[in-house]
C-alpha cells in the first residue's frame, strides 16, 4: 500500500490520468463526470494560487467566466475555429489574471481576498451589462461545436464519451504543466514566499513579481477550464462569473486538501457528486454540502486527500 | 582586493524617522572590507533601525547608502540580497513548513534560478549538494530532512546563518546572532561568526558587549539614534561615555 502510494506521488500526472481514463465508466452519467473534470481544472488552477502560494482569492470565478465567455464570443459573433476560439478566451483569462493581479497582489490577507472579490465582481457586472456581446442576463447562446477535426480523424463532439475524452486531452496537458511548474526552481520560490515572503524576498526573490507571475499562470488554468466548459455547455451562462463560483473553488480546494496536488480533483469530486446526489432529496443540497464542508475544515484541516497523505506519511 | 581604498558599505547622514519618533539621527560611518564590526548598544538604542536600514527592509528617511562606492539607497529588499548583503534575522526567520535542506537550497538556488518554469529542480544537484555542505557547516547536517518548525531554537539560528550565507554574500549581516541560545550554543555560534568572517566583511548587531568585545576588530556604540563612540574594544572599554550609558543602564 505504501509502495503504491510512493510510487503515485513520484508519477502524480501519470495517476490522476490513469484514474480519469477509467473515471467515466464508474460515473452514473458523463455530464456529471465531465463536471468534475471541469471544476477540477479549476480548482487546480486556483490551488496554484491558494496552496501553494498562500493568497486567497476571491474572485477566481472571473478567469472561468472570461475563458468561457471571450471562447464563446470568438465562436459566436467571430465565427472562428473551436482551437483558435479556445487560445483567444485562454488568453483573455491570462490578460485578466494580470490585471487583476497587478491590483491585488500589492495588499495582503483580507485585503487581498476583498480586492479580487471586488474586482471579480466587477467582471461580472461588465459581461452582465454587455448584453450584445454576452447575452446579459440569459447568457451567452448558439455556441455549436458538433465535431472535432484532427487532420484526417473527426470526432463526435456530441457524443459524451468522446467529449469527455477530448476534454481530458486537454485537462493532462494542464496537469502536466502544473506539476512541472510545481516541481521546478519557481516551484520552490513559490513556496518559500508561501511561507514567509519576508525571507524570501531577503533570500533575493522578488516577491511581487513571483506573486504576479503566479497569479497570471492561475487564471490561465482557470481560463482553460471555462473554455473547455463553453465548448461543454454550449452556451456561457452568467452564472461562470458569479462569486459562488470563487467560493467553490475555495470549498473544493479545502475539501480536498489546499497544497496537494490531488486534492483539487478529490475535492472537486466530492463536492459536485455531493450536490448530484443531494439535489435528488432536496433542493436545500447546499446544506448537506455545507455540513460535510464544516466537518473536513473542523476536524481534518488537510482536507480528504491532505488527511490521508500525512497518515501514510507518518506510517513510514 | 584593495580593501583600504573602498568601504564595503559607507553610511552618510542617515536618519530614520516613524512619526515623530526619531530612530536614528543623522548617523555617518564606514565599515572597512574583510573587517569583523560590531554595532552595541542598549536597548532602543535604534540598532536594530540602523540592520533593517544598512540590509535594506526599508530606506532611510535621508541620507545615502553605499555599498562598495556604488549608491544603494533605495533598492528593494531582493535586490540587496542580489547584490551581496545577506542577513540573518534577529527573530528567527525560516520557512517553516520546509525541510531544513530546503530551506538553505531554496537560499542558494536564488543565485542560479528565479523564474525558470519547466526544468525539474531535482535535477539541479549542485544546489543540492550546495545545501548539504552549508547544513554540515553549520553543524545541522544530520537533521537535513527534518521539518525547519520542527527543529531547536539553536538550531533554527543556525539554520538562519546558513541561508545567509547560502546566498554567497559579501557582507553578511547579522541581527543578535546568539538571542535566546544557550552558553554552550553561543560558544559554536562565535566560533563560527569568527570563521565566516575571515571569508568576508561580517557586521553584527549585538546587545550584550561582553559577547562581541572579544572577537570584534572595530564595535560602534549606538545610543539614543546616534553614534556615541567608535573604535577598537580596548578603545571603546576605555571611553568614559560608553561606561557611563552601559553603566548607568545597569
Amino acid at each position: 500500500m505504501r509502495d503504491l502510494f510512493a510510487l503515485v506521488k513520484r508519477h502524480r500526472v501519470a495517476a490522476v490520468l490513469l484514474f480519469l481514463l477509467v473515471f467515466p465508466l464508474l460515473m452514473p452519467y458523463h455530464a456529471l463526470a465531465i463536471n468534475i473534470l471541469l471544476f477540477g481544472l479549476f480548482a487546480v488552477g486556483f490551488n496554484l494560487l491558494f496552496g501553494y502560494t498562500g493568497l486567497l482569492s476571491f474572485g477566481h470565478a472571473a478567469f472561468l467566466g472570461v475563458g468561457s465567455y471571450l471562447t464563446g464570443i470568438a465562436l459566436v459573433h467571430g465565427g472562428w475555429p473551436w482551437w483558435l476560439a479556445m487560445v483567444a478566451g485562454v488568453a483573455a483569462a491570462g490578460v485578466a489574471g494580470l490585471v487583476i493581479g497587478f491590483l491585488a497582489i500589492r495588499t495582503r490577507g483580507i485585503y487581498f481576498s476583498m480586492v479580487t472579490l471586488a474586482l471579480g465582481q466587477i467582471v461580472y457586472y461588465a459581461f452582465y451589462k454587455a448584453e450584445r456581446w454576452t447575452g446579459g442576463e440569459n447568457g451567452l447562446r448558439g455556441i455549436q461545436v458538433p465535431e472535432i477535426h484532427l487532420g484526417p480523424w473527426v470526432l463526435d463532439f456530441i457524443n459524451p464519451v468522446t467529449k469527455y475524452y477530448v476534454i481530458l486531452a486537454f485537462v493532462a496537458v494542464a496537469l502536466w504543466f502544473v506539476s512541472r511548474i510545481l516541481a521546478s526552481p519557481f516551484g520552490a520560490v513559490i513556496e518559500a514566499v508561501r511561507e514567509n515572503d519576508r525571507r524570501a524576498a531577503a533570500c533575493g526573490y522578488d516577491v511581487a513579481r513571483t506573486k504576479l507571475l503566479v497569479f497570471v499562470l492561475s487564471a490561465l488554468i482557470c481560463g482553460l477550464a471555462g473554455a473547455l466548459r463553453a465548448l461543454h455547455l454550449s452556451i456561457v451562462p452568467i452564472d461562470s462569473l458569479h462569486y459562488l463560483l470563487s467560493g467553490q473553488a475555495v470549498m473544493m480546494c479545502l475539501l480536498g486538501g489546499m497544497g496537494t496536488f490531488f486534492g483539487p480533483f478529490v475535492g472537486a469530486a466530492v463536492f459536485l457528486t455531493l450536490e448530484d446526489v443531494a439535489t435528488v432529496f432536496t433542493k436545500h443540497w447546499m446544506a448537506i454540502v455545507g455540513a460535510v464542508f464544516m466537518v473536513f475544515v473542523l476536524f481534518f484541516p488537510s482536507g480528504m486527500w491532505g488527511t490521508l497523505v500525512k497518515r501514510l506519511e507518518r506510517v513510514r | 582586493m584593495s580593501s583600504v581604498a573602498t568601504p564595503i558599505i559607507e553610511v552618510e547622514g542617515v536618519s530614520m524617522r516613524f512619526g515623530k519618533f526619531v530612530a536614528l539621527n543623522n548617523v555617518s560611518t564606514k565599515f572597512e572590507a574583510g573587517r569583523l564590526s560590531a554595532i552595541i548598544g542598549p536597548n532602543g538604542a535604534g540598532k536594530s533601525t540602523f540592520f533593517n536600514v544598512v540590509s535594506g527592509a526599508f530606506p532611510p528617511s535621508s541620507g545615502r547608502l553605499k555599498f562598495q562606492g556604488r549608491d544603494i539607497t533605495g533598492l528593494a529588499q531582493h535586490e540587496f540580497a542580489r547584490i551581496g548583503i545577506a542577513k540573518s534575522f534577529q527573530i528567527t526567520n525560516v520557512f517553516k513548513q520546509l525541510s531544513a535542506h530546503e530551506n538553505v537550497r531554496v537560499a542558494a538556488q536564488m543565485r542560479a534560478s528565479r523564474y525558470q518554469l519547466l526544468t525539474p529542480r531535482a535535477k539541479m544537484k549542485t544546489l543540492t549538494d550546495r545545501a548539504h555542505e552549508l547544513l554540515a557547516r553549520v553543524g545541522l547536517a544530520h537533521l537535513a530532512d527534518r521539518t525547519a518548525a520542527d527543529l531547536a531554537h539553536g538550531q533554527q539560528r543556525a539554520l538562519e546563518v546558513a541561508m545567509a550565507l547560502a546566498a554567497e554574500p559579501v557582507l553578511l549581516l547579522m541581527d543578535e546572532p546568539t538571542a535566546g541560545m544557550s552558553p554552550e550554543e553561543t560558544k559554536v555560534m562565535m566560533d563560527l561568526i569568527v570563521e565566516l568572517a575571515a571569508e568576508r566583511s561580517v557586521i553584527l548587531v549585538e546587545h550584550k558587549m561582553k559577547l562581541v568585545m572579544g572577537i570584534c576588530e572595530r564595535l560602534l556604540v549606538l545610543h539614543h539614534g546616534e553614534f556615541l563612540a567608535e573604535g577598537t574594544p580596548d578603545e571603546i572599554r576605555a571611553n568614559a561615555d560608553v561606561r557611563r550609558v552601559y553603566l548607568g543602564q545597569g
